[in-house]
């Protein structure tokens, strides 16, 4: 087995998906020549040419906006937004038409595009470089919205993710673009949809997701050596469609549940889980499902990210929280 | 294609032709009297559509009176290959190039669908009611051809408050910088629901081309000869690879923004009546009649035409049925997630409440 990188997975799982398909393509800012700023597409213009890896003009609606031209003349385009802070631009042709063009067709023109957006904080970058605009898109129905934590789903989330008729917004955790997993290329992990339980456990349940998984699990291995308890930690793998089925079962069985993401609290996916499980496992739930999650507040400066996203202790005392209730 | 800042013009006021350096009229003249025929039952078609919103069978309409023109003689220009991407006021250029396809325009408008339309099957993108967002559509499908190699032109349909849009402007310049063949046709009917141009744009729209690197003409919209030469050169050069053109087609909407609107409160009769004076059909007629092409039995055949198509557009909006309840998600996605999937189990479980009662 390799020791591979996220960001190698992704890189990897473009360059197959470009070779098995030739309608595959890529554009966005940076994404030829420089291979994207953090090297997703590194070396792919070189080895497919300039159309299939298209450097675009510095204009986010109108990466988004061709992509969806480009789906109509029958292409697979995969557009990148250089960060999550910049995606906004394309939000209106996101809701509006890439969304929806599929139900405003009366389902006869698909819609094959994924969206690449690195997302998340945690890396000490500037303002408008660390957010977590997932709820925005999980809120628009026909979007699809994918977030691995690992190298082994990075590459085969982003293969299901490409080979999906409905389009898809693939957030990929930034800070997790470097974390190194024993992984040999090409994999096939869990379908689209489908959480996946990471480590079993008995007195709790830890939801995460995306850049949130690798804290959910140190929390878990906290929680084990200091005794507080035996945590299960889910990781979602996809928030649209969200696997409620794994939720529930896990809850129904450990009877408590903290959700913890970097984005907001407020309306965040933190929200949704809850009241699902709550709805269908209440007769089994000893605790309110509670958050761990960012403030509601603009992202903060890079000095004091660690306040405000969970990490481990955080989390931990959030656990100790449903576990005193 | 000339940078002039010569507006193109072939009719004059009166309907006498006029001489062009550039742009010339390849039509037959069977050719030429059914342009009178598509002007004509555009307007009647666009005349019940108003008739249908004020008797309540169309929830709201968007009025394209005066610019017949501009649409007829655009639309004829393109080829069956060549794509179209329209705004919300189309209904011309939907007729020329889908015929009783445009039914589909007043079931959106009478709410029993949304766009509803395969854009695969005529080469029609959806209505875009978001102003200027499909020019970047338009450009991203020129583009694909283009790589593919395909023999096509795109045009994409706005108006002159559209020019205002940044979506619009960035299709202006992804277009340019790959060369892509687009022909940008912009409706400049003088006036975004209650805004005048002057408040809108402190230069020609045309200009704005040569600013991105490609060619701009200004051309009579209301000219339907002008506007058919001035397309046809454009569409040309953009299937033989010489890039985007932009066409600003001077025209005026002689009626409401849409049925809800209300003109008299943000223009004068002086400036309607300048306008009536210029619209397009009765021009047009008069060249006819100048070219010796114009006879009594023509003007039979085309209001038979007009009657008989509006009588069909009226009985097929009376008689269009509500869609069916699974209209809400069937759609969506081509998977649709678990979560909607028992939400709507649960709505049907309600629905079966009131099935139960009847």
């Amino acid at each position: 087995m390799a020791q591979i990188t996220m960001a190698k997975a992704l890189n990897t799982a473009l360059r197959d998906a470009m070779e098995a398909d030739d309608r595959v393509v890529l554009l966005g800012e940076d994404v030829g020549t420089l291979g994207g700023v953090f090297r997703i597409t590194d070396g792919l213009q070189k080895d497919f040419g300039e159309h299939r890896v298209m450097d675009t003009p510095l204009a986010e609606s109108g990466i988004m906006g061709v992509s969806i031209g480009l789906a109509l003349r029958g292409y697979r385009p995969v557009p990148e937004m250089q960060f999550d802070g910049f995606s906004y631009p394309a939000l209106d042709q996101v809701i509006s038409h890439l969304a929806k063009y599929r139900n405003r067709s009366k389902g006869a023109q698909a819609m094959p595009v994924v969206c690449r957006i690195p997302y998340g904080g945690g890396i000490g970058a500037v303002e408008h470089h660390s957010e977590s605009p997932e709820t925005l898109y999980c809120h628009t129905a026909g979007l699809k919205v994918v977030t691995p934590s690992s190298a082994a789903d990075a590459y085969s989330l982003l293969r299901q993710s490409i080979q999906d008729d409905d389009p898809v917004i693939f957030l990929e955790p930034k800070r997790r673009y470097w974390a190194k997993q024993e992984v040999d290329l090409p994999v096939a992990t869990e379908p689209i949809g489908t959480a996946k339980v990471l480590r079993p456990g008995d007195d709790l349940t830890l939801v995460a997701y995306g850049p949130m998984v690798k804290v959910a699990l140190d929390a878990a291995d906290a929680a084990q050596e200091e005794g507080v308890g035996s945590l299960e930690v889910i990781d979602l793998r996809s928030l649209v469609p969200l696997d409620e089925e794994t939720l529930v079962a896990s809850a129904s069985r450990t009877g408590r549940m903290v959700v913890v993401h970097e984005a907001p609290e407020f309306l965040g996916m933190g929200a949704e889980v809850a009241a699902r499980v709550t709805e269908a496992a209440f007769f089994h739930l000893e605790a309110p499902v509670l958050r761990c999650t960012g403030l509601d507040i603009p992202y903060p400066p890079a000095r004091l990210e660690e306040a405000h996203l969970p990490g481990v202790d955080r989390v931990l005392w959030t656990v100790q929280r449903t576990l005193d209730f | 294609m000339d940078h002039s800042d010569e507006q193109v013009r072939l009719l004059a006021e009166d309907g006498a032709l006029l001489e062009h350096d550039t742009y010339e009229v390849d039509l037959s003249e069977d050719g030429l009297r059914d342009l009178y025929r598509q002007l004509v039952v555009v307007r009647r078609i666009d005349v019940e559509g108003n008739n249908l919103q004020r008797q309540g069978q169309l929830g709201i309409w968007a009025p394209c009176l005066g610019q017949e023109a501009a649409q007829v003689g655009s639309a004829r220009a393109l080829g069956p290959e060549d794509w179209v991407f329209p705004s919300y006021r189309e209904h011309g250029v939907i007729y020329v190039r889908a015929g009783m396809e445009v039914l589909r325009v007043l079931a959106l408008f009478r709410g029993a669908s949304l766009s509803g339309w395969d854009p695969q099957e005529h080469h029609l993108g959806l209505y875009s009611i978001p102003i200027g967002t499909h020019a970047l559509h338009a450009v991203g499908y020129a583009i694909g051809a283009k790589w593919d190699g395909a023999e096509l032109c795109v045009a994409a349909y706005f108006g002159d408050g559209a020019t205002s849009e940044g979506d619009t402007n960035e299709a202006f310049n992804f277009a340019a910088v790959n060369a892509a063949p687009v022909v940008f046709f912009c409706q400049n009917n003088q006036w975004a629901i209650s805004v005048p141009l002057s408040k809108q744009m402190a230069a020609p729209v045309y200009k704005r081309a040569f600013g991105f690197g490609f060619p701009g003409v200004q051309v009579d919209g209301n000219d339907v000869l002008a506007v058919y030469a001035v397309t046809k050169a454009a569409a040309d050069r953009a299937r033989d690879g010489g890039g985007p053109t932009l066409i600003e087609a001077i025209t005026y909407r002689l009626g409401a923004h849409t049925t809800t609107d209300d003109p008299t409160r943000y223009r004068t009769v002086d400036e309607l009546d300048t306008w009536k004076a210029r619209e397009p059909i009765g021009r047009y007629r008069a060249f006819l009649e100048k070219a010796g092409l114009f006879s009594e039995e023509l003007e039979r055949d085309v209001q038979a035409e007009a009657d008989r198509v509006a009588a069909e557009v009226r009985a097929a909006v009376e008689h269009l049925p509500d869609p069916p309840l699974s209209d809400l998600v069937d759609h969506v996605y081509a998977d649709p997630p678990a979560t909607l999937r028992s939400q709507w189990r649960r709505f049907e479980e309600f629905e079966a409440q009131f099935a139960s009662e009847a």
